[in-house]
C-alpha cells in the first residue's frame, strides 16, 4: 500500500502541473478537494484518466469518486483493490 | 464627458522580454522557450496564483502580459462590468490543439487530457485574466492572419460608444512552436495616448 501511495503522489503532482509541491508535501489522508490540495473539476476529470492510463481502472459508477477521490491513500486503497 | 479613448499603458512580451510603457521591466535569463520563460516571468511578480502553473503555454503568456499590465495600475475605481478585455492573435490556440491531438492521434493509446482539452480555446485565456482580475464584462478574441490594429482599435470604440464599458485591455497574444509575442495595452477615458490604429501600430512596432 505505501508503493502505491508514493507512486500516486508522483504521479498527482506531475499529472495536475502541483508545481513547488514535494510528494512529502501531500498528507496521504489530507483531503485532495476542498480545504485540502484544492483540487478543481478538471482535476478530477485528470484523476479518472490517470487511473485509466497508469492502472487500467476503470470507474463504473460515477457516485463512488467522492469515496475514492477522498485522499491519496483512499485512492491507493482503490487501485489496491481493483488492479488485475 | 470625455467620449474619446486613450491608451493609459501598454505591455509587451517579446525575445524573453518584458516591457510596460517601453521600459524593460523583465529579462529571462533563460531563452529555451515559453514555458520556461512564462515561469520565470511568474516568479519574478510572485503573484502567489496557483492556477497559472495548470495553464496552458498561450494563457500563460496573456497571464503573465496582463499581470505586469496591471502591475502599475489600479482597476479599482471600475466595477467590474465595465471593464472588458478584447484580444486577438493569428494561430488561435493551434499548439494546444496539437498537443490535445497528440494525446488521442493513438487508438492504442487514447487518453484525452482534459486540463489539455479546456484550453483548445483562445478565449479561455481570457478567461483566465478575467477570473484573476475579476473582470465581468464584455470580450471577444479575433483571429487574423496577422496583427490589425483596426479590429481591436474599433471593437473597443464600439464598445465604449455604446456604454458597453468604461475601461479596456486590448491586444495580442500569438504563439506558435517557435515564438510568442504578447502585446497588451490598457484604455480609458484618462488623457494619454490617442486610442487609434496608428498610435496601436506604432506602440506594437516600437521594440
Amino acid at each position: 500500500m505505501e508503493e502505491i501511495i508514493e507512486k500516486l503522489k508522483v504521479q498527482i503532482i506531475e499529472q495536475l502541473n502541483l508545481e513547488d509541491m514535494e510528494p512529502e508535501d501531500i498528507d496521504a489522508d489530507e483531503p485532495l478537494f476542498g480545504e485540502g490540495l484544492g483540487l478543481d473539476s478538471i482535476d478530477a476529470l485528470e484523476l479518472i484518466v490517470l487511473l485509466e492510463k497508469e492502472y487500467g481502472i476503470k470507474i463504473q459508477n460515477p457516485k463512488d469518486g467522492q469515496k475514492i477521490f477522498y485522499s491519496v491513500k483512499t485512492m491507493a486503497e482503490f487501485i489496491s483493490a481493483n488492479q488485475k | 464627458m470625455n467620449r474619446e479613448l486613450y491608451v493609459n499603458n501598454y505591455c509587451i512580451v517579446r525575445d524573453h522580454r518584458i516591457y510596460v510603457n517601453g521600459k524593460l521591466c523583465f529579462e529571462s535569463p533563460v531563452s529555451n522557450g515559453l514555458r520556461e520563460f512564462a515561469k520565470a516571468a511568474y516568479r519574478n511578480l510572485a503573484p502567489n496564483y496557483n492556477k497559472f502553473f495548470k495553464m496552458d503555454e498561450i494563457s500563460k503568456l496573456g497571464f503573465i502580459a496582463s499581470e505586469y499590465l496591471l502591475n502599475y495600475i489600479s482597476i479599482d475605481e471600475y466595477k467590474n462590468d465595465e471593464i472588458s478585455i478584447i484580444l486577438s492573435n493569428s494561430h488561435s490556440t493551434l499548439v494546444t490543439d496539437t498537443n490535445h491531438q497528440n494525446t488521442i492521434s493513438d487508438p492504442e493509446s487514447f487518453f484525452p487530457s482534459p486540463s489539455v482539452f479546456v484550453y483548445t480555446l483562445p478565449n479561455i485565456m481570457i478567461g483566465e485574466i478575467s477570473i484573476r482580475n475579476g473582470i465581468k464584462g464584455e470580450n471577444a478574441f479575433f483571429i487574423v492572419e496577422k496583427f490589425n490594429p483596426e479590429i481591436i482599435v474599433n471593437h473597443i470604440n464600439n464598445l465604449f460608444l455604446t456604454n458597453k464599458s468604461r475601461a479596456f485591455i486590448g491586444g495580442w497574444v500569438n504563439h506558435t512552436e517557435t515564438d510568442y509575442e504578447a502585446f497588451l495595452y490598457f484604455v480609458t477615458d484618462k488623457k494619454a495616448l490617442p486610442h487609434n490604429r496608428q498610435v496601436i501600430n506604432n506602440l506594437y512596432n516600437n521594440l
